[in-house]
């Protein structure tokens, strides 16, 4: 192994360590490794400043970075655990699944997947948490995905039951159990209000929004998340809706797609033709169909 | 020198970076700006608003790409994934150049997203100048590199940074871009003359200068980017000019931002400095010594 990498694989080792209760670099790692003698073994000390401090700075420096984009694109999550359990499974979570990308924007690329594997963080909140993780990132890609062309007048007139629909790639669509887009929206405009009471009384705020919807019952609700004229949109769904949504942007040909929005509908056979002619016109409009 | 090789020919004048808060400004008022820097990073994306409001901008506005995740000193090969989307967004700019830092910041596909400092080695010379090199021949376009601000220093290291920059440059065959306020922050955090840094610099590879505030604190000072430029900092900048010439110039103000007039009447302080040095290159005799600038 070349020195530099040696080097670079030690220094990131300690700087990607998580910091103490303190906010402060461990004397000590968790694999044993004494960061004072790494800090020594690497790092000249100066008038000023041991090995081990110039070090922590860079420690300090790694993680504020992290949790600062963390909490700006999970403030929803945040504000339904709360900032201690928040904060603990931040950490975690950001020790076990460093960035693996040149962008930020993906640093939480892979929190939905951790979370099912690691449940007992969002207890006792569990599915309202979830729905809510589900629901920031969607809004993180549907913020920034492509935008592809819309299918023109001759294009739709082809259109059969074996065509395969594209989708524009920033659309999802999400299957929660609890209204959590409405929340979302509540502690956003709250956060961007120019409200000038007290930090106090908007955790307060934040707590009684978050109260209030994880009182309700659940309840199956059916999103897309989409984007229009560059600004994020959260659009309620019905069950046939969102099924048929789900299979088309999987690739499925239209003809299966409808057959499986339509398994155990409710929505009469006869109102069947006019409900697909109204939604295909409602998500045309939308500019969600592609070529 | 104010066009060179390394900047594309350009002569640039006085820039600042573009940021968020000022979007709604810049694109209803339309004030009249040299040009705008942008972080590659924000515009690497698929689509969206940061993509509009870019194309928006390179409608009236020349934009330079300044990247921070390149980690030219990373020993592990770049992401092919960040090269074909830079690749894509300098295709849209058509930035005549770009920068990024010299430094490192990720190792076995695990990023830091710091500026990491080099250790001063043979070895880390020829790694760093080899990754730059791969990277110009694939944007085939002129990339200049920064030197950053630090706050640890290496046992390893065999030579000073300066050293240190012009053997990567020279290798490279790339720009710099000289930031003179990493310079300060440096030389106040490992104690060395921040004059013997700029005097001792490639001069004629200097493509782009960056200038920006930063905090002190009881042992060391950080680069912050969150205030007005200090005196030090501009004696530097003067030194920096005088030796390489009137150089774009580009503001950094990342933190408590101010308003778009504040950050750019700030930046214009820069004018004073180009326009004395212009008018001194081209006077028959010339005789411009900056306190503590070793000759």
């Amino acid at each position: 192994m070349s020195d530099l990498l040696e080097l670079q694989r030690r220094f990131a080792a300690a700087v990607m360590h998580p910091l103490t209760k303190n906010e402060t670099m461990p004397r000590r790692r968790r694999d044993g490794v004494a960061n004072t003698s790494e800090a020594a073994a690497l790092i000249k000390p100066n008038d000023r400043l041991t090995g081990f401090e110039r070090l922590e700075i860079y420690n300090r420096q790694y993680w504020f970075r992290l949790y600062t984009s963390f909490e700006e694109d999970f403030s929803g999550l945040r504000a339904i655990m709360g900032s201690t359990r928040f904060d603990r499974l931040m950490r975690d979570f950001l020790t076990e699944c460093p960035s693996e990308s040149f962008s930020l924007r993906n640093l939480g690329s892979q929190l939905e997947k951790w979370l099912l594997a690691h449940p007992a963080y969002l207890e006792p909140r569990s599915q309202l948490a979830l729905d809510m993780v589900r629901l920031e990132w969607a809004h993180i890609e549907a913020f920034d995905s492509g935008e592809d062309p819309l299918l023109d007048a001759d294009d739709l007139a082809s259109i059969d039951e074996n065509s395969r629909l594209h989708l524009q790639p920033y659309l999802r669509v999400l299957e929660l159990h609890y209204p959590v887009e409405d929340l979302l929206i509540e502690l956003r405009n709250e956060a961007g209000s120019s409200d000038s009471s007290s930090n106090n009384a908007s955790v307060a705020r934040k707590t009684r929004h978050v109260r209030r919807v994880a009182m309700l019952p659940p309840e199956q609700i059916f999103l897309a998340v989409h984007r229009h004229q560059n600004s994020v949109y959260y659009k309620r769904l019905d069950r046939e809706d969102f099924r048929l949504l789900q299979l088309l942007l999987s690739g499925a040909p239209i003809g299966q797609a409808i057959d499986f929005a339509f398994e155990d509908s409710v929505i009469p056979e006869d109102a069947r033709g006019p409900w697909l002619q109204q939604i295909f016109a409602s998500w045309s409009t939308f500019g969600w169909f592609t070529q | 020198m104010p066009a060179n090789r390394f900047n594309g020919f350009t002569e640039y004048g006085v820039g600042i970076g573009l940021r968020i808060p000022h979007y709604q400004h810049i694109l209803t008022r339309k004030p009249l700006v040299d040009w705008f820097e942008i972080i590659s990073e924000n515009y690497m994306i698929d689509g969206g608003r940061p993509l509009q409001v870019l194309d928006q901008i390179l409608d009236q506005y020349k934009v330079v790409q300044h990247g921070v995740s390149m980690y030219f000193g990373s020993v592990s090969d770049p992401d092919p994934e960040h090269l074909r989307r830079l690749k894509r967004l300098v295709n849209r700019t058509k930035t005549p150049w770009l920068s990024d830092h010299l430094c490192w910041g990720s190792v076995d596909g695990r990023y830091t997203h710091d500026l990491l400092p080099m250790p001063y080695t043979w070895e880390a010379v020829k790694v760093t100048a080899e990754r730059i090199r791969g990277v110009q021949d694939f944007l085939e376009i002129p990339v200049v590199v920064e030197n950053v601000s630090s706050y640890a220093e290496y046992h390893v290291s065999e030579m000073t940074e300066w050293e240190f920059l012009n053997e990567v440059v020279e290798r490279a065959d790339c720009g710099i871009l000289l930031d003179v306020n990493n310079i300060y922050v440096s030389s106040q955090n490992h104690g060395f003359d921040p004059f013997s840094y700029v005097n001792a610099v490639s001069a004629e590879r200097i493509a782009q200068i960056h200038i920006a505030g930063h905090s002190k604190f009881e042992k060391y000072i950080l680069d912050t980017h969150d205030h007005p430029v200090l005196e030090p900092v501009w004696q530097l900048y003067a030194r920096t000019i005088e030796r390489a010439g009137p150089t774009a110039t580009l503001l950094e103000w990342d933190d408590n931002i101010p308003t778009f007039d504040e950050v750019h009447a700030e930046a214009l302080k820069a004018n004073r400095f180009l326009h004395a040095t212009a008018a001194k290159i081209s006077a028959p005799v010339s005789e411009f010594v900056f306190q503590g600038a070793a000759q």
